[in-house]
């Protein structure tokens, strides 16, 4: 224990910080939740974005919506880029083909946090459930990075 | 990161199901070459400072159209600038950055200054009238729309890519939001060798 403590001491200050670090991962039934992370809010009024990885081990599964604590109105989004222009459209549902996965990240998908209930504190962490056709609602503890996040802070064990 | 491959879409409507908007932005960046020098708009900066078109000849400057309500967008260009700008290194010292609100309603300039201290210090907000900052949108030929929502608060769609002006004030390229990233300093780059 002691000695194992003290590797992962050595290990973490050779390893680049974003390395060390495993993320938080969840599985149930055929889909494997990881990398789940937010921006930091200066306050309440502003929207709050959400993104995760999603991993599919089974035939096709859908994502169909998404549930938070800190947010009324949790909607899943897209990023649309057309004609030089930006907008963001509601997304019903998001097909993960069968073993394939789908990442929410920035430009593309995301999770869309609105009438936020809290700020969104960098260093902290909120439950955001995903809830699957087929495999069911999967809880993830999604981690609250800087307002300039662009990824999430951990490997995904993928 | 895993590709997010071999998957289909499902593009839903938002849910009131009503979509007017959706289909009315329709016109192309830089389809007439935008020049500040025959820009007239006057904009108030984060700092609250006048700023016109005309100050930004002799420099190069890079102009996009965000506000600070948009959650994914524009974080991400912001982003992708402090990246341009450490690649250039001290050859970024030479240029101005500015991000044009097109939600002027909720970015009043200490709102903007508030927001843009998360990021790098060189960009800088700029705000204004409703009809000064459509005058401005206008003059760069780009567009925005206010889309509302259910709950009766907002969103504004809005011409994404950043538009790169060299010294003499005319339009040199855009920079797209899905563009090769290494396509985006030598774009800048290019810009600078302009003469005015
Ligand atoms: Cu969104």
């Amino acid at each position: 224990m002691m000695n194992s403590t003290a590797a992962a001491f050595v290990l973490a200050a050779i390893l680049p910080a974003t390395a060390f670090a495993e993320c938080v991962e969840v599985t149930q039934g055929n889909v494997t939740v990881s990398a789940a992370w937010s921006r930091a809010t200066i306050g309440t009024e502003r929207p709050a974005v959400f993104y995760v990885t999603v991993r599919n081990d089974g035939s096709e599964e859908r994502l169909m919506g998404i549930e938070t604590p800190v947010a009324d109105v949790p909607m899943l989004h897209e990023t649309v880029v057309e004609n030089g222009a930006a907008r963001m459209s509601y997304v019903e549902q998001i097909v993960i083909a069968p073993i394939d996965a789908v990442s929410l990240e920035p430009g593309g998908y995301h999770g869309m946090l609105m009438d936020l209930q809290t700020e969104l504190v960098e260093g902290t962490t909120f439950p955001v459930t995903l809830l699957f056709e087929k495999s069911g609602p999967v809880t993830i503890d999604t981690a609250v990075l800087p307002l300039r996040a662009r990824e999430a802070a951990c490997e995904e064990a993928l | 990161m895993v590709a997010a491959v071999g998957f289909m879409l499902a593009v839903g409507a938002w849910r009131s199901g009503d979509l007017p908007w959706q289909q009315q932005v329709t016109e192309t960046v830089g389809t007439r070459g935008a020049n500040l020098g025959t820009m007239s708009w006057q904009l108030t900066s984060h700092k609250g400072e006048p700023v016109s078109p005309q100050s930004w000849i002799g420099q190069t400057s890079l102009v996009f159209f965000g506000f600070t309500w948009c959650p994914d967008v524009c974080p991400m260009t912001l982003l992708n600038i402090s990246d341009w700008l450490e690649e250039l290194g001290p050859d970024a010292d030479g240029l101005a950055v500015h991000l044009v609100s097109v939600d002027p309603e909720r970015d009043t300039p200490e709102v903007l200054a508030d927001y843009l201290s998360n990021f790098d210090p060189r960009i800088s907000g700029l705000t204004g009238a409703p009809d000064e900052v459509a005058k401005a949108a206008d003059d760069f030929n780009a567009t925005y729309r206010r889309v509302p929502r259910d709950d009766g608060d907002y969103t504004v769609d809005h011409t994404a890519g950043v538009m790169v002006f060299g010294p003499d004030g005319r339009l040199s390229s855009i920079i797209d939001l899905h563009d090769d990233p290494k396509f985006a300093v030598p774009k800048i780059r290019r810009a600078m060798e302009r003469e005015v």
